[in-house]
């Protein structure tokens, strides 16, 4: 399953490196993908794990963005 | 913004008030300078604090605090607050520049239709397009764009579709003929029938593929990725390194001096010119090639494109017009000119391919259906079908061969295409048609070899008419009589005779070629506008049907790649030399936050340069 999300207020492009590597290490993500530019995350993972995956992904954005707002697409 | 611009304005004048403030006691100023510095610099000072609850150390706010505080510390305080100041300032300048780099590339793919105007039992409403579905019937005002695709039922007009193919010249369209979303239409009033939902119409495919460009990103953007993972940790580590052991080690050196001098370690330990720049060099050169009607599906492509070898190209539909006219029947003994005609006319009548329309155009008349029956089509020979209870073959050399025992002379003139007709086994004639060779195929094939670029045309054509075409254009390789497996073998071979960096292009008009268009390097499609498979299997799609965009894509991507380039050896140089002058002391904190943002702004003007 593909889930994209648009994180608005990413301003850093640092972390939105930090963020793509932060989700692509969630277990049971394949890929994982964020654009400086578009402000987009998007990232495939195991359908069955998806819940726990989006939960997590959460957590990565809120720690190395705090102010970011993730709004699903 | 504004709000941030005014902060930064009063601190900014505090800071000046400090500076050229009389002597006086030293609490005094560094109280000053402390108000100076905590009204410019709170917020980074805040998210600092908060990074390292989140164990984010090492991010850019704890930097700057990092430096700016050891900065009070060692009472350099006019430094320790324009090193805030001026960071403050650069990020402002990165936040406008990103800011409206994002918009202009947003606004080239400004075609995303607001409403549709759908028509209903008690009149026209206004509805999202998104509610729009196949069967519905909308109406279009001139100066709106088309919301769906769909058919004219009624009404003339002529149709912008600059926004699409980057073509300037208007489309004439009349009842009958498609309309894409995404054009503008431009005079006339025009009644359409949905034939797609949102979601498929041409415009929701376009947005979403540009969209998703930034998905496949290029080599050199995951290369400075992880550069920049292991860059600020290696510097800060040097910065603790030169802080620490100078003035244990040598005799007479001072903590101040040698911590100073690893504060701007700090401060150009940011990866930020580089992180920023390089993505968005890539995307204004997307966004660059789009503009100019070239839909690119992900920067590594563009990067790839740049690296091109070879370019094969498919004949028909790519390097000439695709229509075919007949210029020639000629029929055998016992036949008569007309009706090889009508019969390859009918047996032809259920193929879309170029030549069966070129066939149908010349026979003109009326097909009555019913007198075809048991049409079969064979891959890269023909057709063979019954026309009025007779067995017809309609195809090249190959199918006569099966069909007929017919061993003279065919009737071969250099330079067209031959379709060859047989009725009940006997040959009977040949039709000769010609294609016309676009008007900017041989300037493209010009352009190309010029940059040193290997020319190779495919062709499933004859020998005669395929050198004939290729050598008018100043091709260099041509392989001619192929059957749709042999391009795939062909782009096989050729691609591993290529240098291990360069790259293959392969361009054709996306129908049946597919296969070659996902074996290529690059698989660029051409014609794309309102062809489904086409922009699918393809890494580029040339909106429209003109191979000097095909010209156009390379320079574009050559360009974005210097630029890159060109960002990442200044950011790269200016930082280093920073980092060595500050290590031997001979430059202050001053030039290291201009090794910081000062680059990194910079550098962003340069990308911004791919979008033109």
């Amino acid at each position: 399953m593909k889930k994209t999300y648009l994180l608005d207020g990413l301003c850093c492009a640092n972390c939105a490196a930090k963020i793509e590597k932060g989700v692509a290490d969630i277990d049971g993500v394949t890929s994982a993908s964020v654009s400086f530019l578009t402000t987009k995350l998007v990232f495939e993972g195991d359908d069955d794990k998806m819940d726990e995956i989006v939960k997590k992904a959460k957590k990565v954005v809120k720690k190395i963005e705090p102010d970011v707002k993730m709004e699903e697409l | 913004m504004k709000k941030r611009i005014i902060r930064i304005a009063i601190g900014a004048a505090v800071f000046a008030a400090a500076i050229l403030m009389p002597e006086t006691l030293w609490q005094v100023e560094l109280g000053v300078f402390l108000a100076a510095y905590i009204i410019i610099g709170y917020k980074v000072i805040w998210k600092a604090v908060r990074g390292i609850i989140n164990g984010q150390m090492l991010d850019e706010n704890f930097l700057m605090a990092v430096a700016s505080i050891g900065a009070f510390f060692v009472g350099e305080y006019p430094e320790a607050v324009a090193v805030m100041l001026f960071y403050q300032i650069g990020e402002l300048f990165e936040d406008y520049a990103v800011g409206k780099s994002r918009r202009s590339i947003t606004e080239l793919m400004n075609i995303r239709p607001d409403s549709a105007n759908l028509k209903t039992e008690d009149g026209i409403e206004e509805v999202d397009p998104g509610k729009v579905n196949p069967g519905d019937i909308i109406i279009i005002r001139p100066g709106e764009k088309v919301p769906l695709d769909g058919k004219i039922i009624e009404g003339v007009s002529s149709l912008n579709t600059a926004a699409l193919t980057g073509e300037s010249l208007p489309r004439e369209v009349y009842e009958g003929d498609e309309v894409l979303s995404g054009c503008v239409n431009v005079n006339g009033l025009l009644t359409v029938e949905v034939t797609k939902p949102f979601g498929e119409s041409t415009v929701s495919k376009i947005l979403d593929l540009v969209e998703n460009s930034a998905v496949k990103k290029a080599k050199t953007e995951n290369f400075i990725t992880r550069f920049a993972v292991i860059y600020t940790p290696l510097v800060v580590g040097a910065a603790l390194l030169l802080a620490i052991l100078p003035p244990l080690l040598i005799e007479g050196a001072l903590w101040q001096d040698w911590i100073y001098r690893a504060l701007n370690f700090l401060v150009v330990s940011c990866p930020c010119a580089l992180v920023i720049s390089v993505p968005l060099s890539f995307f204004g050169g997307i966004g660059g090639a789009s503009r100019a009607g070239v839909l690119v599906k992900g920067s590594n492509y563009l990067e790839a494109v740049s690296k091109a070898e070879y370019v094969v190209m498919d004949k028909t539909g790519t390097l000439t017009e695709g229509v075919f006219h007949v210029e020639n029947i000629f029929a055998e003994e016992g036949f008569e000119e007309e009706s090889i005609l009508e019969y390859a006319a009918m047996a032809e009548s259920y193929s879309n391919h170029p030549i069966s329309q070129s066939l149908k155009t010349a026979y003109s008349k009326e097909i009555d259906e019913s007198q075809i029956s048991d049409v079969s089509e064979i891959a890269g020979k023909g057709v063979v079908a019954y026309v009025q209870g007779r067995r017809i073959a309609v195809g090249n050399r190959k199918l006569m061969d099966d069909e007929t025992e017919f061993k003279g002379e065919f009737a071969i003139r250099k330079g067209g295409t031959q379709v060859y007709v047989s009725v009940d086994g006997a040959y009977g004639g040949c039709i000769l048609l010609a294609d016309k060779v676009k008007d900017d195929s041989k300037e493209t094939i010009a352009l190309l070899k010029k940059a040193g670029i290997q020319t190779v045309m495919l062709t499933g054509d004859s020998k005669e008419a395929g050198e004939k075409a290729a050598s008018e254009l100043g091709i260099s390789k041509v392989y001619t009589g192929l059957m749709p497996a042999d391009k795939v073998a062909i782009v096989e071979e050729l691609m591993s005779t290529k240098s291990e960096k360069g790259k293959l292009i392969f361009v054709g008009d996306g129908i049946n070629d597919a296969p070659v268009l996902a074996r290529a390097d690059i698989g660029i499609a051409m014609g794309g506008l309102g062809s489904d498979a086409a922009i699918e299997a393809a890494d580029m799609v040339i909106m429209n049907d003109r191979p000097s965009k095909l010209a156009q894509i390379i320079k574009i991507s050559k360009k974005t790649m210097t630029i890159v380039y060109e960002n990442i050896v200044f950011a790269l140089g200016v930082k280093i030399a920073i980092l060595i002058l500050s290590a031997l002391g001979m430059v202050g904190l001053w030039v290291a936050v201009f090794g910081d943002v000062g680059v990194a702004m910079l550098a962003i003007l340069n990308a911004l340069r791919c979008l033109k």
